[in-house]
């Protein structure tokens, strides 16, 4: 067999192959229930009610969204350039440092929110900028070293919080102290579990989107990702397009971490993040790169994770399906895309 | 200083060196031929989950070792079939398809663990691959100690490394997966099949992979924990660039590598150890891993057509 190019590919092709990616993934989340011996239908009744069947379930699915939002969007910028940064984990913790290091009174108040932020973003950067040098430079695969760089830096947050960020009233639990009120995201309203990270990473979608689309930059870091050769041929200073590029991921990386400790929990703790960082990749892939379409994947992604974990606790069928589940959805949607543009035939 | 020589001198250090280095032995040629073949197997980290867990299942189920790692490689080569169809004739992403099957991996077999034992809270244990005793050998001072109480297994992993580089380099089916990482259109052009070869080297790398995980619980741990990989398959990637892409040179790596994780263990139980957070030195595997990486970089020698889809079609 070959792939030969669909010169228009009909919009039923378009629309109908990323639909039936969704319903094979249905499937397999009904086979996983059969072999769990749980009711099919029950059990996505019960993800689709956990995750937005309430108020507080989709509040509780918004919260969890938000990370996603700002990993999803940090994998997208890179990953538009063809830059492979795995390891928006390690960033997202470095964020989450900052926010602790300065949210603890070392900054005065009126400022420390957006200079927390600032200083978060540039933490995130800084994590990725040492292998993004050492792929310009040196031409060490960024894939490998991201990857790696997640593990040192989750033994580095273990060592700071049994360390010198050690809460001395944490009775023993590894955890940092808490945020100052100031340094503390706001609810969007009284009483709604809600935080103002929430607004802030939709807006981050945003001005990703309109640098993507309508800065110079933007255009350089696109024409970076798909022609690298016609790209340098064309006078783009690849290099410097690829260090920007990987400066604005980290940095959105970063605030992923910098709205969980300043929005939800308070503090750092070694369980932060549960893999926000990988999840991010899913996210960013099934919205097919587009910032604005992170928004909406990040949602999804995040519902499955809260759905699965309500499902979990009333059907008994492990909570791991969630990850399953979004790994399927992953394969079946790169396939589903890539025939949409493509045909099989044969010889 | 002195305890790092006293170390260094002692037989059961190397003992743990070969011990440690069998399962990235295994993993590393499995990667390694994958991207002879032109493919980039990401999907590694997961793969060796699932060895590790579907060797140990079975055993504990009440299958012999031997029929747990064939176990392992069984639902490896699956995994790197899944891999293969998805990266090579449909010619997609080997990054995102290798993270989709290393996340596809790790939660089926966190998944069917749970499901196999809903309420154990203390992974179970099972008889691993005992030390061999063999005559006169096993008994010789310092050499005895560290060759010849090593498990079957850890045999198993050092003879697939050579085997591997004996067909990669000595066999006209060893010279056609390397061309087909090198110059696909001339393999085709030989009239073999470039999707036939670098869906075999993936299929087969994989069960290497499997195996590699499969190590862990038969022959290291005796149990099965969702976090034991941590990473090592990641850091036999880095372990094929250290090694150019040549099986004696990774297999020299992997030992290199066990060599400063052995010691860095040791290490911790000395003054110096007392000194420094415990994390410093659970850091140093890969922070070892990214500077082999940059040692190598200029001087490695890629596959010319790793991570480049072959879609006949195309010129």
């Amino acid at each position: 067999m070959r792939l030969e190019p669909i010169p228009n590919p009909s919009l039923a092709r378009r629309l109908g192959l990323p639909a039936a990616a969704l319903v094979a993934t249905v499937v397999v989340a009904s086979l996983l229930a059969l072999l769990a011996g749980a009711n099919p239908l029950a059990v996505l009744g019960q993800i689709v009610t956990g995750a937005v069947g309430s108020k507080f379930a989709l509040l509780e699915t918004l919260n969890r969204a938000t990370p996603l939002i700002f990993t999803g969007l940090a994998v997208a910028v890179a990953f538009k350039a063809k830059l492979w940064n795995i390891g928006a984990e390690a960033q997202l913790y470095a964020g989450a440092i900052v926010a602790v290091l300065l949210g603890t009174g070392a900054v005065p108040s009126p400022f420390v929110l957006p200079v927390t932020a600032v200083f978060a973003m540039l933490a995130g950067a800084l994590v990725l900028l040492g292998p993004a040098l050492l792929k310009t430079r040196l031409g060490v695969d960024e894939v490998v070293t991201t990857l790696l760089f997640n593990f040192i830096m989750l033994l580095f947050v273990s060592y700071l919080l049994e360390g010198p960020m050690k809460d001395p009233m944490g009775m023993g639990w590894p955890k940092s102290e808490a945020l100052l009120k100031e340094a503390r995201l706001p609810r969007i309203a009284e009483g709604l579990r809600l935080h103002w990270g929430f607004v802030l990473a939709m807006i981050a979608a945003v001005v990703v989107y309109v640098i993507e689309r309508r800065t110079s930059f933007g255009f350089e870091m696109r024409a970076v990702g798909s022609n690298f050769g016609a790209a340098r041929f064309a006078g783009v200073p690849v290099n410097r397009v690829l260090i920007q590029t990987a400066l604005l991921s980290g940095g959105l990386a970063a605030l992923a971490g910098w709205s969980e400790v300043a929005g939800l929990k308070g503090h750092l703790s070694q369980d932060l993040s549960p893999g926000f960082g990988y999840t991010g990749i899913i996210v960013a892939m099934l919205a097919l790169l587009n910032p604005l379409a992170v928004i909406g994947t990040a949602i999804f992604v995040a519902g499955i994770f809260v759905g699965s974990d309500a499902m979990s606790r009333a059907a008994g069928v492990p909570t791991y399906i969630a990850d399953m589940l979004l790994a399927s959805a992953l394969l079946f949607m790169v396939l589903a895309i890539l025939l949409t543009k493509m045909r099989v035939v044969r010889g | 200083m002195s305890d790092i020589l006293e170390i260094l001198l002692s037989a059961s250090f190397w003992a743990a060196v070969i011990r440690i280095a069998a399962p990235l032995v295994l993993a590393t040629m499995g990667e390694l031929i994958c991207e002879r073949a032109g493919v980039l197997n990401l999907g590694i980290e997961g793969i060796m989950v699932i060895g590790a867990f579907t060797g140990w299942l079975a055993v504990y189920q009440g299958m012999p070792l031997w029929g747990g790692v064939g176990v392992a490689m069984s639902a490896g080569m699956l995994f790197g079939l899944l891999h293969a169809t998805l990266t090579v004739p449909f010619g997609l992403s080997q990054h995102v398809v290798g993270l989709g099957v290393t996340l596809l991996a790790t939660s089926t077999s966190s998944f069917a663990y749970r499901l196999a034992l809903p309420e154990v809270t203390s992974p179970p244990k099972i008889e691993p691959f005992q030390p061999l005793d063999l005559p006169i050998l096993s008994d010789l001072p310092f050499l005895g100690e560290v060759f010849f109480t090593q498990t079957a297994f850890t045999w198993f992993a050092f003879g697939s490394a050579v085997l591997v580089a004996l067909v990669l380099f000595r066999t006209p089916l060893g010279l056609a997966v390397r061309a087909a990482g090198e110059n696909p259109s001339a393999v085709e052009a030989q009239g073999l099949s470039v999707t036939g070869l670098r869906m075999g080297a993936v299929i087969f790398g994989s069960g290497l992979m499997a195996m590699g995980g499969a190590f862990l619980t038969l022959s290291a741990f005796s149990s099965f924990f969702f976090e034991m990989v941590n990473g090592r398959g990641w850091i036999c990637v880095a372990l094929v660039v250290f090694g150019a892409w040549m099986p004696g040179k990774a297999v020299l790596g992997a030992i290199l590598f066990a060599a400063f994780d052995a010691l860095q263990i040791r290490l911790q139980q000395t003054p110096l150890g007392a000194d420094l957070p415990y994390q410093v030195f659970l850091m140093a595997p890969y922070v070892l891993s990214i500077l082999a990486l940059i040692l190598m970089s200029r001087r490695a020698e890629v596959p010319a057509a790793l991570m480049t889809p072959y879609n006949k079609g195309e010129r």
